[in-house]
């Protein structure tokens, strides 16, 4: 299992960097966010508030979306032929998370490179721990995003998901921190799974290891990709899928 | 090669497969005839693994295909109808990699891969990706996939629809060249009498998920009758008809 996963992992990866406009343009909208929200936002909060959740928001989209490659591969028999291989399933499905987890570190690290160049300050351990959480994140969703695009009819994958990321990035509190956010809203935000991992960033970006919402965000990052990585492979070994 | 006893399948409410009994002996090329909606592709996803049956047992390629289902991939090639050649990556590497996956060494695949290139006279158009190729040409490469790992025993689904009158020709004589060549076992569905009628040694014919009739092509014409006929008399329907466009 592990060769199989192994071996499409490098094919993937290949392919998927020789589109190397496609993973710029995967990173554009936080990207934006950055440069032309950024300024704004700076003036009444800190780039290692606004940061984490620019990350949260491109692992959302970047990984939430990577389901989108597999609605092409079914639809054109590309799944199947290798389903008829002896490689086992949970290989075909880790072969790919693990491309869109080298997609997500490439955009990351860009997003990172301008974010320090316009200001942000924060310690390179708070980073590095908020990178890997974001990591373990975005392969779960990944994951989760194959059993969507293999469960929905292939017309509605990219408008249910592109419309479902839209709440959950904003529920998070991506863009301002749900502190400033109305009682219901911020009650409806606990509801958003992505609420906690961010919260674990903002700390983490700010030099703060040891802390409640760190530990929070690490627990709810770990259950989600338990039940994450448990469903995309339950579809995935799924006899008709 | 393939041997099944009671296989059955259930969808819901409905029945697709209501118990069939295959034999298929080594070097034979069998057709598998019937109308839409027969059971004639959810057979043939069940012996090929894709699919498990609600019922019965079978023995695929000297396996058996419930306990020992990558043991029964290891041994088989399957062409599914869809296809399975993707539209915008280069087909060499999409082959290397299949061939990898059926456990090949990277140098191993990249030779059989040449192998079979040369074989279903494809050589020179590994390069191209999929939207680049005709469709004979796409169906030859949907049979490449299948073949890298010198499976025993072929799949097609509906191997010729689609194609020119020219390139169901070429083709089958691919498939001939590989029985005769290789001693290779192959099952296949098709809606083409004429196809059936060329290239199997055998048919089985399904209708509402149980075979129906069985005999080589001579046999079943027996009378003087044609293939439609025959077909026409055991289902009450035309095969014809059921051709899509």
């Amino acid at each position: 299992m592990l060769r199989d996963t192994w071996v499409l992992f490098r094919h993937n990866v290949r392919v998927t960097l020789a589109q190397k406009v496609g993973i710029a343009f995967g990173a554009l909208q936080p990207l934006l966010f950055l440069v032309l929200f950024g300024p704004i936002f700076t003036s009444i909060g800190t780039w290692e508030t606004l940061v984490p959740g620019l990350i949260i928001q491109l692992g959302l989209m970047s990984t939430g979306l990577a389901g989108f490659g597999v609605v092409f591969e079914r639809a054109s028999g590309v799944l199947e032929r290798m389903r008829v291989t002896p490689a086992s399933r949970l290989a075909l499905l880790l072969g790919r998370v693990l491309t869109n987890a080298v997609t997500l570190i490439i955009q990351m690290a860009l997003l990172l490179a301008v974010a320090y160049a316009l200001g942000l300050r924060a310690p390179l351990a708070g980073v590095l721990a908020g990178v890997a959480l974001v990591l373990v994140l975005g392969v779960s969703l990944a994951a989760l995003s194959y059993a969507v695009a293999l469960t929905l009819p292939q017309e509605l994958f990219a408008p249910v998901t592109s419309t479902a990321v839209v709440p959950l990035v904003l529920l998070s509190g991506a863009f301002l921190p749900m502190s400033m956010a109305p009682g219901w809203l911020d009650a409806l935000s606990h509801l958003s799974p992505f609420r906690y991992p961010l919260e674990a960033l903002r700390d983490l970006f700010h030099g703060a290891y040891a802390t409640g919402t760190v530990a929070l965000g690490v627990a709810v990052t770990a259950v989600f990709a338990a039940v994450s990585l448990a469903v995309g492979t339950r579809v995935f070994n799924r006899q008709n899928a | 090669m393939i041997e099944t006893s009671g296989l059955t399948k259930t969808f819901g409410d409905v029945q697709a497969v209501a118990g069939v009994d295959i034999t298929v002996e080594p070097g034979e090329i069998v057709g598998f005839l019937g109308p839409n909606g027969a059971g004639k592709t959810t057979t043939m996803r069940m012996l090929t693994t894709l699919l498990a049956p609600t019922s019965g047992a079978a023995t695929v390629a000297g396996h058996d295909l419930l306990a020992e289902p990558r043991e029964v991939r290891r041994r088989i090639g399957y062409v599914s109808q869809g296809g399975a050649v993707p539209p915008a990556a280069p087909l060499r590497g999409e082959l290397e990699l299949q061939g990898m996956l059926y456990g090949l060494s990277r140098e191993r695949s990249a030779a059989r891969t040449r192998e079979v290139l040369a074989l279903l006279e494809l050589t020179g158009l590994e390069e191209r990706v999929g939207a680049a190729l005709s469709g004979g040409q796409r169906r030859r490469f949907d049979i490449a996939f299948a073949l890298l790992h010198e499976p025993v025993l072929l799949f097609l689904d509906e191997p010729t629809t689609g194609l020119d009158p020219q390139s169901r020709a070429h083709l089958w004589e691919h498939v001939r060249a590989l029985r005769a060549e290789r001693g290779m076992t192959v099952f296949l569905t098709t809606h083409y009498l004429d196809e059936a009628d060329a290239l199997c040694d055998r048919l089985l014919i399904i209708d509402h998920g149980r075979i129906v009739a069985e005999g080589t092509p001579a046999g079943l014409k027996s009378g003087g009758r044609t293939l439609d006929q025959v077909f026409l008399d055991i289902t009450g329907r035309s095969l014809r008809e059921e051709v899509p466009a």
